[in-house]
């Protein structure tokens, strides 16, 4: 396992919903994990989401949408990402929460959003799964 | 990979300079190549510190002087220090929120730290992160520090300026003429000076500055004693005319030199320590301690003479 606490995750909202509960609650989970959580808070841009990811070095980007713009900010995300030679899944991983209909999450799942975790997933579940995850990252196989 | 990724850090890749921050923070060999490798292309950059109690809003100034510092030309980096929990080993780094408007500036890089265990209010690869965003191109470097009490002054051995941001209402004149932290400061801000207090807490500081004429008079530097209310950006252009003016004051003189100087041999000394605690775990094992322990316990050699044992089996050199 990848040690926790060398594991850089970022929590950010992007879109203009402000509810940041849920996203404040998972940060402060994922850091008694262990893990060293960037938090940037609400009303952030793609842009400014891509570029922290870039300048924090970040293996897990968490983020929380609760507007239902998610199918329009996640794809513009993760092509930001592309562009600055970031893949999901091979440079880092992206999960996404919030109101997210299931039709959609399979969708976004299908672009490269890990995985979905919906209102009442258990915190261990998605610890579980960065654990599992987080290790077949090019960095921690060591390649880049 | 070092060297691909430097030679990228070089050429104004931010990712690759991201990627060596990360190397430098989690991998002391790493560390010892790329600083080794970097090294020459470093000493450019000017290093601002910005410390004081958690919540005095060091970040929303930080913010602000990122501002200030552009629209002069300047390439800026800033590095901010919150701690990890010596309890879980996990961390909650919340300085960038504030400064998230700069984040897609191409001139501006942004860096979150955590402590991992460091005491003196800096990460333990806090000096080589500067030295890579030096190396990259950054004209100034703001290092916020975590929030700091009395005695974490780590950042002095660090920046060519040291802020000290406060606020009203902390406590009375008596924490002003304490040692400690009130003492590393090149420059004195009072933030939220709108808060009821202001005006008590910035006498309280002059009073303790004209106190230390001594002091100052021997330097040449008396610091001044700024108000600002960060949020709206009142007094922020003041704030950043002293850290200017402090700046040349070390740049016209051979202060710049001394401080670097200063800088440099500390820098040596926590290499070396953390070079010997090393060697000391690599030479001694579990065991080798559970004797001298025992020894001690009997009375049989006293602490001071067992940690020279330890000392001369770990180095082979009389100490």
């Amino acid at each position: 396992m990848v040690k926790r606490s060398k594991v850089r995750v970022l929590i950010a909202k992007p879109g203009l919903d402000g509810h940041d509960r849920g996203a404040k609650v998972i940060a402060r989970a994922l850091r008694d994990a262990g893990f060293e959580v960037i938090y940037t808070g609400i009303r952030q841009t793609p842009e400014q989401i891509a570029e922290s990811v870039v300048q924090e070095d970040i293996d897990v980007l968490g983020l929380s949408i609760l507007s239902g713009a998610h199918m329009v900010l996640i794809p513009k995300i993760l092509k930001l990402l592309g562009e600055k030679g970031i893949k999901a899944n091979e440079d880092v991983l992206v999960l996404a929460g919030g109101i997210i209909p299931p039709d959609d999450a399979q969708e976004l799942e299908k672009m490269g959003v890990g995985r979905v975790f919906g209102p009442g997933s258990p915190i261990e579940e998605i610890i579980g799964f960065i654990d599992e995850t987080v290790p077949k990252l090019k960095k921690f196989r060591g390649e880049s | 990979m070092i060297n691909e990724l430097i030679e990228r850090m070089l050429k104004g890749d931010k990712r690759a300079t991201a990627r060596l921050i990360t190397l430098v923070e989690n991998d002391e060999e790493k560390a010892r190549e790329i600083v080794k490798k970097i090294y020459s292309n470093t000493g450019r950059a000017y290093i601002i510190g910005i410390t004081g109690p958690p919540g005095s809003g060091k970040s929303t100034l930080v913010d602000k002087l990122i501002k200030k510092a552009r629209d002069e030309g300047n390439i800026v980096g800033v590095i901010a220090i919150d701690p990890t929990s010596p309890f879980t080993g996990g961390a909650l780094l919340g300085d960038r929120i504030r400064m998230q408007r700069h984040s897609t500036d191409p001139g501006v890089f942004i860096r979150s730290m955590a402590t991992r265990g460091s005491l003196g209010g800096l990460a333990k690869a806090t000096n080589d992160a500067i030295k890579i965003l030096d190396a990259y191109g950054c004209d100034i470097i703001f290092v916020e520090t975590v929030g700091v009490g009395q005695i974490e002054v780590d950042i002095v051995k660090t920046a060519d300026t040291v802020v000290l941001v406060t606020v009203p209402g902390l406590g009375d004149d008596i924490q002003a003429i304490k040692a400690g932290l009130m003492e590393i400061a090149d420059i004195f801000v009072v933030n939220k000076a709108d808060k009821e207090g202001a005006e008590a807490t910035m006498f309280e500081l002059e009073l303790m500055l004209d106190l230390e004429k001594d002091k100052w008079q021997k330097s040449g530097w008396r610091p001044p004693v700024v108000s600002t209310i960060a949020f709206t950006n009142k007094g922020v252009d003041e704030l950043w005319g002293a850290i200017n003016e402090h700046m040349e004051f070390l740049l016209n003189s051979d202060k710049i030199e001394e401080k670097r100087k200063f800088r440099v041999g500390e820098e040596i000394k926590a290499i070396v320590s953390s070079k010997i605690a090393r060697k000391i775990g690599e030479k001694m094992g579990e065991d080798d301690i559970a004797v001298l322990i025992e020894m001690i316990a009997k009375r049989e050699i006293d602490p001071y003479s067992a940690a020279d044992l330890v000392l001369e089996k770990a180095l082979g050199v009389k100490v």
